[in-house]
């Protein structure tokens, strides 16, 4: 049979689900060598059919591959079956989730070696790949929500991970019901879509889309609201803002975690989503514009509070907030295929800052405020020069990874339509303080003197299972920019033409372009410099942690955007649902109402019961009464004249 | 072959025989008792499972019907029949009664022999509503039903157990009086008690019903429902008969009994009312919207465990109700698949909140914590079925949700809005208990050496967790089954109608124009001219 793994393509996202189900029902018993063998087995040959798959796919010529495999609903005229597809946007998901899956699950077996429950760590581990995969190959919008809410789901069971802090279990739940609140959104946006095109099998629908015209106001409002709809999904998975909150708190989670799932794979579902979508929202130019704002408004947001972080993984996890909000910033101005290149790049660099981090918060035996490092770099080399290079990388120099995808979307920004020059000045901002906060931690934890009790903690190298997957990634991250090197660089935009039977062809740009593209590249790398010099400037010294006031609590304590969440919602829900509405109108109008009748009827028939009281005379007393009244009644036509018949 | 031809009594009676024959055992003899018991069951579900078969797909109307005269006059028969809706309804019954004799195996210790008789009385008296299609056979069973259950609760309950007994009896009966009036009514207009014969009678125009009589009427079925399912406001009797009721009341009262509300109503107000359930859709609609977030919210911030998982009954219900009166196709066979997926997920919830008052002997939730570290098994299960309660996609109760809203969207994009806010709800007070129960060190000193499932517990258990995957994956077994008579109930209420409108000169109402509601002009242009389906399902063509 020709492309055995193309049509059989579901055995890509089953591994892992088999690794899953193994370790979770039985590895518990296991000791962890044969429970890590399970888990990196069924990542590992998932990755190998995912190349498989890719080679079969570019061998056949590039043609979008499809299947449908089993119904899953069918009601009426909707049916959401488990159809997979394949085409060039679902070829990067796919390497770049089950690649870096797999180096995470390397990395994974010496992080979590001494940690209790390591069954239990990898087969969640590997459901979230299941879920990741379904999210990446889904033929329909349905499907999609599956891996879409399951990796919600993994993520909440691996942010709770170590489930005896309080602080862990509460930042799972909040992770969830946040996702839940964009949730709501993504899922009317897919009713309006069904109502729109009666389908949500993302064929079907864009196809239908793509020959929509524009009512008479040039406008395309079905289509703007739905878009807007699922961009709230898309908010809620990617974090950002108002609904980027439960990003910080999940750094409760094991630190492969993080990277794996709060920086590599799961918060780009959301960029993945809207550029899935592409067909609809080029079709709703507000929606389009409204992704751009929030993008590059987040991007630059959590930038600031990332400045003055004192917890390591919490600098990344800014960091990482502020990244999506940059590939946001690329699709809202429609460079679709820039945003997905900032995805992938985003992928090798946070995915390795994250490990590296975890690596010296290993080294430094949980140690994860950056106040009590500093002079690191000669102790754990190899984590120190990957760490750097990422550094360099994320911080937009050449020719490492993200100058050429960050580059890539502030250009896009500022060619765009309306507002493009506000965009482009925010997102440079944004990267000035990128490098910024970033050089700021490289200072803080491998330079200056060491600010730890030697005596109490022996800081060690972390062992090869750790560090080769931190070689690779850097390797990634420094070369991992070159698929897409301008012209001008000597190098050809491959990655936008791999990906343009799906986006479309990038637009020829003219000599002008390329000479402004360079101008713009240049102001970059100096951004890149300035945030660099003003970080070595402020920590190369000897340091301490100040005392905060002013605007630096105010970054510190992050705007105080959850307490004002707590005041502003939770618990004015929780005062309404104990004080009125459980309290108030349950127990005492509804039931009130409801025992009052019972006492009612209760106290009619108490008072009625007298009448019974035995007494002969009494009864014949209710005898004649009675005689009376039904005279008075039999004879009412006559008595009626009789007695009023003068007053007429 | 003989049985087939009676498979539906046998059904019903069944249990009935196997309650006699449980007589016959010593009152003391606990364990025979209970196999007994077990054994009936189990087999009771084995029959049940016949019934797939000659229930045929894609063909409305009733298999295996059985019709004997009984009284002459009034003319009440013994009038049998089972589709695709009650089919799974009368599977549930059976499949959650072995597992309620489970549940009581250790929480059960006085009158042992009659706790079991009235458990097998109560599943005849619910197979029989599932089945009957007289309406005087229906109401008996409605009524008889009543009994073994006020018994399981006043008996067996807990502390406040007479009153709550006495709640639920006298709430259920005050709704019923209504309905019987109803039933007398029909009566007296058609000379007939026989629910297909009325329904046709009414159907073809040989009676006619005013609008105002038919509103009537509608209400007087409806009140006994509503009461049922609970809806908002009437749902006051559900949380203090969970709270009080022994786990196995529980299991089959959130599991079973209050789907024969929304049943009732689906057999009974739709096909019977059409006009009248058209007109009150709306406030209906309301009613149920108020019910998802109130009963959410509710929930949200009980101190008891057992009234938390009563309260999101209430708001799951709401969405079957809402499923129903939208009329759509897609959502009305949502909701009966959140019939059946509700009672899975809430029997399984009310089995583990048993398993944790077996072991403690109390509800609060703040009696616990931690429970992970000494109940591991029971934590995985917990949380699994929590999360098919909240609606995780691949899990039972998604399907239902999904397709009551998406459903619900095509025609009243507000309704579904405002309902799909349950969505996030259900997130929040499930995994908030979850935290609260199972999260964080252990704080009460009792806890730390708790038992996890044993082996009987743990088959129950995984008898639910299968059921529950196979319902999220598998959903066109059912679907399939559901779906014609669910389209010929639509049909029924929709040709009625627009005969109805079309005689007295009106408009269609809304709901029939709005079907490509949202719609851009230009696009349903283009989609008529691509040759789409409309919502009901009809290739619409140029």
């Amino acid at each position: 049979m020709p492309n055995p793994i193309l049509n059989s393509l579901w055995i890509i996202p089953l591994l892992p689900l088999l690794g899953s189900a193994i370790n979770g029902l039985f590895g518990k018993a296991w000791p962890n060598k044969i429970v890590s063998s399970i888990a990196l087995g069924s990542t590992g040959i998932s990755f190998l059919c995912a190349l498989e798959a890719v080679r079969e796919f570019l061998a056949g010529g590039s043609l979008p591959f499809r299947k449908e495999f089993f119904d899953w609903i069918v009601a009426g005229n909707f049916r959401a079956g488990f159809d997979l597809q394949l085409d060039q946007l679902t070829v990067v998901m796919l390497l770049v989730v089950t690649g870096v899956g797999f180096l995470i699950h390397i990395y994974s077996t010496g992080y979590m070696a001494h940690e209790g429950g390591y069954y239990r760590f990898f087969s969640y581990l590997n459901l979230f790949m299941f879920f990741m995969l379904i999210l990446v190959l889904a033929a329909n919008y349905v499907l999609l929500f599956v891996g879409w809410e399951g990796v919600g789901l993994c993520s909440y069971l691996l942010i709770g991970f170590y489930f005896l802090k309080k602080s862990a279990a509460d930042a799972g739940k909040k992770a969830f019901i946040v996702n839940r609140i964009g949730d709501f959104g993504f899922m009317l946006g897919m009713f309006l879509l069904f109502r729109s095109f009666h389908s949500l099998d993302f064929k079907t629908v864009f196809d239908a889309a793509a020959t929509w015209q524009p009512d008479a106001m040039g406008q395309f409002g079905t289509m703007t609201v739905a878009c807007l709809l699922l961009f709230v999904g898309a908010t809620g998975k990617s974090a950002q803002l108002p609904l980027y909150v439960w990003l910080p708190d999940a750094m409760e989670g094991p630190t492969p975690v993080s990277a794996l799932i709060h920086a590599a794979t799961m918060v780009t579902a959301g960029v993945y989503v809207v550029a899935r979508s592409h067909v609809l929202f080029t079709h709703a130019p507000t929606a389009m514009y409204v992704v751009a704002i929030v993008g590059c408004a987040t991007a630059f947001f959590a930038a600031t509070i990332g400045l003055v972080q004192s917890d390591i993984k919490k600098v990344l996890a800014y960091s990482t907030v502020s990244q999506l909000g940059y590939m946001f910033l690329g699709c809202g101005v429609g460079a679709f295929s820039a945003g997905i290149f900032h995805l992938m790049t985003h992928a090798f660099f946070k995915a390795l800052l994250f490990l590296a981090a975890g690596s010296v918060i290993h080294a430094m035996g949980g140690e994860q405020d950056m106040w009590h490092m500093g002079g690191l770099s000669k102790k754990i080399k190899i984590t120190f020069w990957t760490m750097l290079v990422a550094t360099i990388a994320i911080a937009g120099f050449p020719p490492f990874a993200a100058f050429f995808s960050k580059d890539a979307i502030l250009f896009s920004a500022y060619n765009s339509q309306a507002g493009g020059k506000a965009l482009y000045t925010v997102g440079l901002l944004a990267a000035v303080l990128t490098s910024f906060y970033m050089f700021r931690l490289i200072w803080l934890t491998f330079f200056g003197e060491q600010r730890y009790d030697e005596h109490h903690v022996h800081v060690h190298e972390s062992p090869l299972s750790m560090t080769v997957p931190l070689m690779i990634l850097a390797l990634l991250s420094f070369t991992g920019g070159w698929f897409a090197a301008p012209p001008l660089w000597g190098g050809k935009d491959y990655f936008s033409e791999f990906l343009s039977p799906v986006f479309g062809a990038a637009a020829e740009t003219g000599e002008a372009a390329h000479s402004l593209e360079l101008a713009l590249s240049g102001v970059a790398v100096v951004a890149a410099l300035a945030g660099l010099i003003v970080a070595w400037r402020m920590y190369s010294k000897k340091v301490e942690r100040g005392t905060s006031t002013g605007l630096h609590k105010l970054l510190y304590d992050k705007y105080y955007v959850d307490e004002l969440y707590l005041a502003a919602v939770v618990r004015p829900l929780v005062w309404l649902s104990t004080s009125v509405l459980w309290k108030v109108i349950d127990a005492g109008a509804i039931d009130g109402t409801v025992n009052g009748l019972a006492h009612g009827a209760q106290a009619i028939g108490d008072t009625v019961r007298h009448t019974q009281s035995g007494n002969t005379r009494s009864y014949a007393v209710w005898v004649v009464v009675g005689a009376i009244v039904v005279f008075a009644i039999i004879f009412w036509p006559v008595l009626h004249p009789a007695l009023f018949g003068g007053v007429r | 072959m003989a049985m087939s031809g009676h498979l539906l009594s046998i059904l019903i009676f069944f249990p009935a025989f196997g309650a006699l024959a449980l007589l016959f055992l010593r009152a003391d003899d606990q364990l025979w008792i209970r196999r007994l018991t077990f054994v009936v069951s189990v087999v009771e579900f084995l029959f049940s499972l016949i019934l797939l078969k000659p229930v045929t797909i894609g063909a409305p109307g009733y298999s295996l019907v059985e019709y004997k005269p009984w009284i002459t006059a009034p003319p009440i028969n013994y009038h049998l029949g089972v589709d695709g809706i009650s089919l799974f309804l009368v599977i549930l019954t059976t499949f959650l009664t072995p597992l309620c004799v489970m549940a009581s195996w250790n929480g059960v210790h006085h009158r042992i022999k009659e706790f079991h008789v009235m458990l097998l009385l109560l599943e005849v008296g619910i197979i029989g509503v599932f089945l009957a299609l007289d309406l005087f056979l229906f109401f008996l069973f409605w009524e008889v039903m009543l009994i073994p259950m006020a018994f399981l609760i006043g008996i067996w309950g807990h502390d406040r157990r007479i009153y709550d007994a006495v709640k639920f009896f006298i709430y259920t009966m005050f709704g019923s009086a209504f309905m019987l009036v109803g039933i007398l009514w029909l009566y007296n207009l058609t000379g007939s008690l026989d629910l297909p014969a009325i329904q046709s009678l009414l159907q073809t125009g040989v009676y006619h019903l005013s609008p105002r009589a038919e509103m009537l009427l509608f209400l007087s079925f409806f009140l006994a429902f509503a009461i049922k399912v609970p809806l908002f406001p009437l749902h006051t009797w559900l949380p203090d008969a969970h709270v009080e009721a022994p786990t196995a009341g529980s299991i089959i009262l959130a599991g079973v009994l209050l789907k024969m509300g929304t049943y009732g109503m689906m057999r009974f107000c739709l096909p019977l009312f059409p006009e009248a359930s058209h007109r009150a859709a709306p406030w209906v609609a309301i009613l149920a919207i108020i019910g998802i977030i109130y009963g959410a919210l509710v929930a949200l911030v009980q101190p008891n465990l057992k009234k938390l998982v009563a309260y999101s009954s209430v708001s799951h219900l709401g969405f079957v109700v809402l499923g129903i009166f939208t009329f759509h196709a897609i959502s009305m066979q949502g909701a009966v698949y959140q019939m059946l997926a509700h009672g899975i997920s809430t029997g399984a919830l009310f089995f583990l909140v048993g398993m944790l008052y077996d072991r403690r002997h109390t509800f609060e939730i703040s009696e616990y914590g931690g429970l992970c570290a000494p109940m591991p098994k029971f934590a995985a299960f917990f949380c699994f079925v929590a999360l098919s309660s909240m609606g995780l996609p691949m899990l039972n109760g998604f399907v239902g949700e999904f397709l009551i809203l998406l459903g619900t969207y095509q025609v009243h994009w507000t309704w579904a809005s405002w309902a799909a806010t349950g969505v996030i709800l259900s997130a929040c007070y499930l995994l908030w208990a979850y935290q609260r129960v199972f999260f964080g060190e252990i704080t009460r000193q009792k806890n730390r050496e708790l038992p996890d499932a044993d082996s009987r517990e743990y088959w129950g258990l995984m008898a639910f967790a299968v059921v529950i995957l196979w319902m999220g994956i598998g959903s066109p077994y059912f679907t399939r089954r559901i779906a014609a008579p669910v389209d010929a109930l639509i049909q029924q209420t929709r040709s009625h109608f627009a005969e109805e409108a079309g005689r007295r000169g009106l408009q269609p109402p809304h709901h029939g124009t709005e079907q490509h509601g949202g719609l851009a002009p230009e696009f349903r242009a283009a989609s008529l001219a691509a040759g789409f389906r409309d919502l009901h399902g009809r290739v619409v063509s140029r």
